[in-house]
């Protein structure tokens, strides 16, 4: 889960690393508010999950709490790269001499942690990696051992900080790994970190990436999910504990056992549809191993209710499940869907007791569901279905 | 042969004990695995009768490792305490610890990853993984065993569901080894173990390799067929309609940005000379061209 900006700088507070003072606010009155409570100049800043918003005209300084109110009058509804602003952060300015670059992340292709960190920081990152790799140093960090302020120090002299700031810099790098660490983050930038005029350094905008498998023992986090921003068809499907992602452009309604299969089914009809105008998947909805008749239910009734479906692949491979209870779980989610269920079914079911499975939907004899003996057969004929 | 495992792997399930755990101690069983013991902290001592097997249960893997020789451990603990087993299993030196258990926290992950290179002793695969079969000699994890046989293909894949689809597509040629290494971001075994181990093994006569976005293992994997494998290859990628910025199912498939894409992964294989299949089925064909089968 990526957080948003004003989000990752409330983490860091809680982390002891240094920030300016910052509040959220989704309306100009508010964002007036908070302005006099701060006092002084302040910057409006879009929260977009997003880069490129300064470009885009949504990061505007404000000279007082007037100012503020046309600014983020301005800055909220604006339309930033497909992303609406719906909050702003209104954050104290400071003067600024100077701007670093520190991140923590999961390096996946080593799989370690990795420190980032330059003294050309403020712009794109990648663009420093590209162009003067020299500036950037990275170094890799064990999960086991972690970042004392020891090896804080040797990195921060790795990445040429000038000698007068590397030790505060050092100290913000382990409160930062502190933060990765705790909240079980997988990214963790500041971006810029700056000196300002009277010597302190501090992370100006932060992004924070957390992990969901962490849920279990980070309590706090919940409270920080965006469901405005969540698609309505996804947040009842989370709420069911259903797995479904909505795509996009597609008429065909996807259900399967397993991601690895979910993902090559949405492949297989998208393939399959490019003979039937371009038929695509609708989404993406893996029901697990179980597929009971109640998970079957719930993943047909969330599918056939996004206006978008056309046509349902159900594609099926029974490794432990067994093929006849997933048949079962067809017919009985039919009988609980009742008249709610409109849009032709085909279904492909192979693997564990295939043929008990194939015999139980053939005796049902639904008028809405088609069987089909291959995954590649079933997608075209799903595709075939939704383009009629 | 097959690779790291075969008739003379001796299994024990850390977390046995629970439904899981005792579901497919039953089913690992049932396909002929030497499966000779469980551990559950708190629980030593107890005996469990699986279908007229009885499996002494051990509080720690180094007495369980003491008392049945076992050199293989598979993990059902959930996710809350998987770290702590698997660093048990690293503790007491086993050889080969597969991890089943979806969900485990990366910080955990990376840590007993870490743990076990340190350690120097312990191969790890998983987690989130569906584990590795010999057919017909042993079977670690929760493949199901009566989908193929024993055969010349060598299978390495990061979706369980994908794996046993292909298992079936090609029943009647079988495998010598498949393995479910995980689509976690962090995984113990990667592609080019399984590669490796394929291309040493005498028995595998050709490899089918399943991967699926995010990443870019599938496209080391590639630089490591044209630098090692001798013997054929064939690819599988999925995700190919995955849109950006969205996780589809597994943790780490997930395409940011320009990294990590299908398309970027397929081009790689086949610019190592992996013939790449547009559909499961389609690269089943692949394969059965190549062993004229």
């Amino acid at each position: 889960m990526d957080l948003y900006e004003y989000q990752a700088r409330d983490l860091f507070e809680k982390h002891n690393v240094p920030v300016l003072k910052g509040a959220v606010a989704t309306t100009p009155e508010a964002a007036r508010d908070a302005a006099a409570d701060m006092g002084g100049k302040v910057v409006v800043k879009a929260q977009v999950k997003v880069g490129g918003r300064g470009k885009a005209g949504g990061v505007k300084l404000a000279v007082d709490p007037a100012d503020t109110f046309e600014k983020a009058s301005a800055i909220l509804g604006m339309d930033i790269k497909g992303h609406t602003v719906h909050k702003v952060m209104i954050a104290q300015a400071a003067p600024i001499v100077d701007e670093y670059y520190i991140s923590i992340l999961l390096d996946r292709s080593n799989r370690t942690f990795l420190v980032m960190a330059s003294v050309a920081g403020g712009m794109d990152i990648e663009e420093v990696a590209h162009t003067t790799p020299e500036k950037l140093a990275k170094v890799p960090v064990s999960a086991v051992d972690g970042i004392d302020i020891a090896l804080a120090k040797k990195i921060i002299a790795q990445a040429q900080f000038p000698a007068e700031i590397a030790d505060q810099v050092a100290d913000v790098l382990v409160k930062l790994w502190e933060t990765f660490q705790s909240e079980d983050a997988t990214l963790v930038e500041v971006n810029p970190l700056v000196k300002t005029e009277d010597g302190r350094i501090i992370a100006l905008d932060g992004k924070v990436s957390l992990d969901e498998n962490a849920d279990f023992r980070q309590p706090d986090h919940a409270a920080l999910v965006d469901t405005a921003s969540t698609n309505a068809l996804e947040e009842a499907a989370k709420a069911k504990g259903l797995n479904y992602v909505k795509l996009d452009n597609g008429q065909v309604g996807i259900i399967g056992n397993g991601a690895g299969l979910v993902m090559s089914t949405l492949d297989v009809v998208a393939y399959a549809g490019e003979k039937f105008g371009g038929m695509r998947p609708a989404n993406f909805l893996d029901i697990g191993g179980g597929a009971s008749a109640q998970v079957m239910a719930d993943g047909l009734s969330i599918i056939l209710g996004d206006p978008d479906v056309k046509s349902v692949f159900v594609n099926v491979f029974g490794g432990i499940t067994a093929c006849d209870a997933v048949a079962n779980g067809i017919v009985q989610a039919l009988e609980l869907l009742g008249d709610k269920a409109t849009k032709p079914i085909v279904v492909r079911l192979d693997g564990n007791n295939v043929l008990e499975g194939r015999a139980i939907l053939s005796a049902a004899g639904h008028k809405l569901i088609e069987q089909a003996e291959t995954m590649d057969g079933a997608a075209s004929r799903a595709a075939e279905l939704a383009a009629m | 042969m097959s690779i790291f495992i075969n008739t003379s792997s001796k299994v024990i399930v850390q977390g046995m004990t629970g439904s899981e755990g005792t579901k497919h101690t039953r089913r690992m069983l049932a396909s002929g695995t030497k499966v000779v013991g469980g551990v559950t902290p708190g629980k030593g001592g107890q005996v469990v009768d699986i279908d007229g097997t009885s499996l002494p249960v051990f509080n720690t893997v180094a007495e369980a490792i003491a008392a049945t020789g076992a050199n293989v451990s598979v993990v059902f603990v959930p996710p809350k305490f998987a770290k702590a087993a698997v660093i048990d299993a690293i503790d007491a030196a086993m050889p080969l610890v597969v991890v089943i258990t979806e969900g485990i926290p990366v910080h955990d992950s990376a840590y007993f990853y870490a743990y076990s290179l340190k350690s120097g002793k312990t191969q790890l695969i998983g987690p989130n993984c569906p584990g590795l079969i010999s057919p017909e000699s042993s079977n670690v994890g929760i493949i199901p065993a009566d989908i193929t046989k024993k055969g010349p293909i060598g299978l390495v894949s990061k979706s369980g569901t994908l794996t046993y689809q292909m298992m079936y597509e090609l029943r009647d040629i079988g495998f010598s080894t498949a393995v479910g290494i995980g689509g976690d971001p962090v995984i113990g075994t990667t592609h080019i173990d399984c590669l490796r181990a394929f291309q040493d093994d005498p028995e595998t006569e050709a490899i089918v390799m399943i991967g699926e976005i995010g990443g870019d293992a599938e496209e080391r994997a590639a630089a490591f067929i044209a630098e090692y494998v001798t013997k054929p290859v064939v690819g599988y990628v999925a995700g190919f309609t995955a849109p950006e910025g969205k996780t589809m199912g597994h943790a780490g498939a997930i395409v940011s940005g320009s990294s990590g894409t299908a398309q970027a992964k397929q081009d790689a294989l086949e610019a190592a000379g992996v013939k790449v299949g547009k559909t499961p089925s389609e690269t089943a064909r692949l394969m059965r061209a190549i062993l004229g089968r």
